[in-house]
């Protein structure tokens, strides 16, 4: 395997510092925005390095479980920033997290425990990238699908009670939207797949055979990661959307949009 | 036993209405812009979140599931909403009697819901409400687009309605002759609450 130095990473940044200058004069603000987020990469990436190597030191399933949970808190933030009009209270974070937690925890522990089946299972090298690819993939699905859900139901509100009260069910009332919904959440793991390996070599698989691996192994490996990861996203996108179904009605079928907040 | 009967309804800008309706009877309801009718007539129909006592021929609401309660309390707001492409998807089945009586053919199933006028789309949505043969008409200006043709025919076919299926309507209107055709009773409701005769004749026990 061939060593990168840190001359080589600062030569990399060069060239996100001159798509910032360029892009300057356009687009002020992007151009922060991307030096920001550029340096954020740096910085988190570095850090998680630094953690995972203490990990893989100090394999104990208290610092693995410790770390998943933090993992999954900050994709539960993740998933309630992006919605335009989240449900107001422990709801709007509620929903993202324990569908995430439903599963990309169910998924990834199938995952390690049947598939891998290391010993001990929960060794860090495997169970932290699986459940951060996992969660990456499960987090977008659900944001999507819960933002289009809302922001759906807000703008078709009439529709939706012109249906009420011709004495349609909540679920019937919705169920146009609700096909969108998951429709929408699903997309992007379908394209990958598709595109996989004609359009487009998945990143974990280019980065193992960067790293040295043998091309056959790597790819049954990015195999097992896009299947759990449609899995994951899927059964995720299924969740959060029945979660937020049930609480945009309540329990006499009355639709809830005061239960939203911008 | 009354056919309606609200007790002590109360929503977001209402407080403590109680009146009733009896089977057959048509009442009026009418008042200033703001009052709140169209509030009452949607907690009426369980569709906005409220308190008080709601019967159903002496059933109170709870006990009833809140789809069979708004097909049996069937809401007609002032404006209809579509949302599939013709008009007969719209509909549970079809009411040849209904539609001719408003003044269509059977073919009208098969129009382009987003073609009808706003006449039509009044007339039509009030057939669809019908085609659930509620037991409560709630309507909320049903005739606020029509010509004095179809504001007629539409005044027959509610009061043939509530004479052939026994049922009783609320009838949200300004018309000072239209409330002089057709209500059995004139309510009231303004910034105090309701006003005039609450309650119907006593019904003779079937």
């Amino acid at each position: 395997m061939i060593h990168l130095s840190v001359f080589d990473l600062s030569f990399a940044a060069l060239l996100v510092v001159a798509l910032a200058l360029t892009s300057a004069r356009i687009y002020p603000g992007l151009a922060r925005q991307l030096l920001f987020a550029a340096l954020r990469t740096a910085i988190q990436l570095t850090l998680i390095g630094l953690v995972l190597k203490a990990l893989f030191a100090n394999s104990h399933l208290l610092w693995v479980g410790l770390l998943s949970l933090l993992m999954l808190a900050v994709a539960g933030r993740e998933v309630m920033t992006r919605q335009h009009r989240r449900f107001a209270g422990r709801w709007g974070y509620g929903i993202g997290v324990v569908s995430m937690f439903i599963s990309s925890f169910t998924v990834a522990l199938f995952a390690l425990i049947v598939l891998v089946g290391n010993e001990p299972w929960y060794q860090p090298q495997y169970a932290i990238p699986l459940l951060g690819m996992l969660l990456g993939n499960t987090m977008n699905g659900i944001a999507l699908a819960l933002d289009r859900l809302t922001e759906s139901a807000w703008q078709q509100r009439d529709v939706i009670e012109a249906r009420l009260m011709l004495g349609y069910a909540a679920s019937e009332a919705v169920s146009g939207i609700r096909q969108q919904v998951f429709r929408s959440g699903l997309i992007p793991i379908i394209n990958a797949m598709a595109a996989a390996g004609i359009v487009s070599l998945p990143g974990m698989m280019t980065g193992q055979i960067l790293a040295g691996i043998e091309p056959v192994e790597a790819v049954k490996y990015q195999i097992l990661i896009m299947f759990l990861i449609a899995g994951g996203a899927g059964f995720g996108t299924l969740a959060a959307v029945h979660l937020a179904v049930g609480r945009l009605f309540d329990e006499r079928q009355r639709l809830r949009l005061d239960r939203l907040q911008r | 036993m009354k056919l309606f009967e609200a007790r002590h309804l109360s929503c977001a800008e209402l407080s403590d209405l109680s009146f009733s309706l009896s089977a057959s009877e048509l009442v009026c309801l009418s008042g200033p812009s703001g009052a709140g009718k169209t509030l009452m007539l949607r907690s009426l129909a369980d569709l906005d979140v409220n308190d008080g006592s709601v019967y159903l021929q002496g059933v109170q609401r709870e006990r009833i599931s809140p789809t069979e309660w708004r097909r049996q309390v069937g809401y007609l707001p002032a404006e209809s909403r579509w949302w599939a492409e013709t008009v007969g998807e719209h509909f549970p089945r079809l009411q040849a009697d209904i539609l001719s009586q408003l003044g269509f053919e059977d073919e009208v199933m098969g129009w382009q819901a987003e073609r009808l006028s706003s006449g039509e789309r009044q007339r039509l949505a009030l057939a669809r409400l019908l085609s659930n043969q509620p037991r409560v008409l709630l309507l909320d200006e049903p005739t606020a687009n029509l010509d004095p043709v179809n504001i007629q025919r539409l005044e027959r076919l509610v009061t043939d309605y509530l004479r052939r299926y026994q049922a009783a309507c609320l009838w949200v209107t300004h018309a000072r002759d239209q409330i002089e055709r057709i209500a059995s009773r004139v309510l009231t409701l303004d910034t105090h609450g309701l006003a005039g005769p609450v309650t119907g004749p006593e019904e003779t026990p079937a």
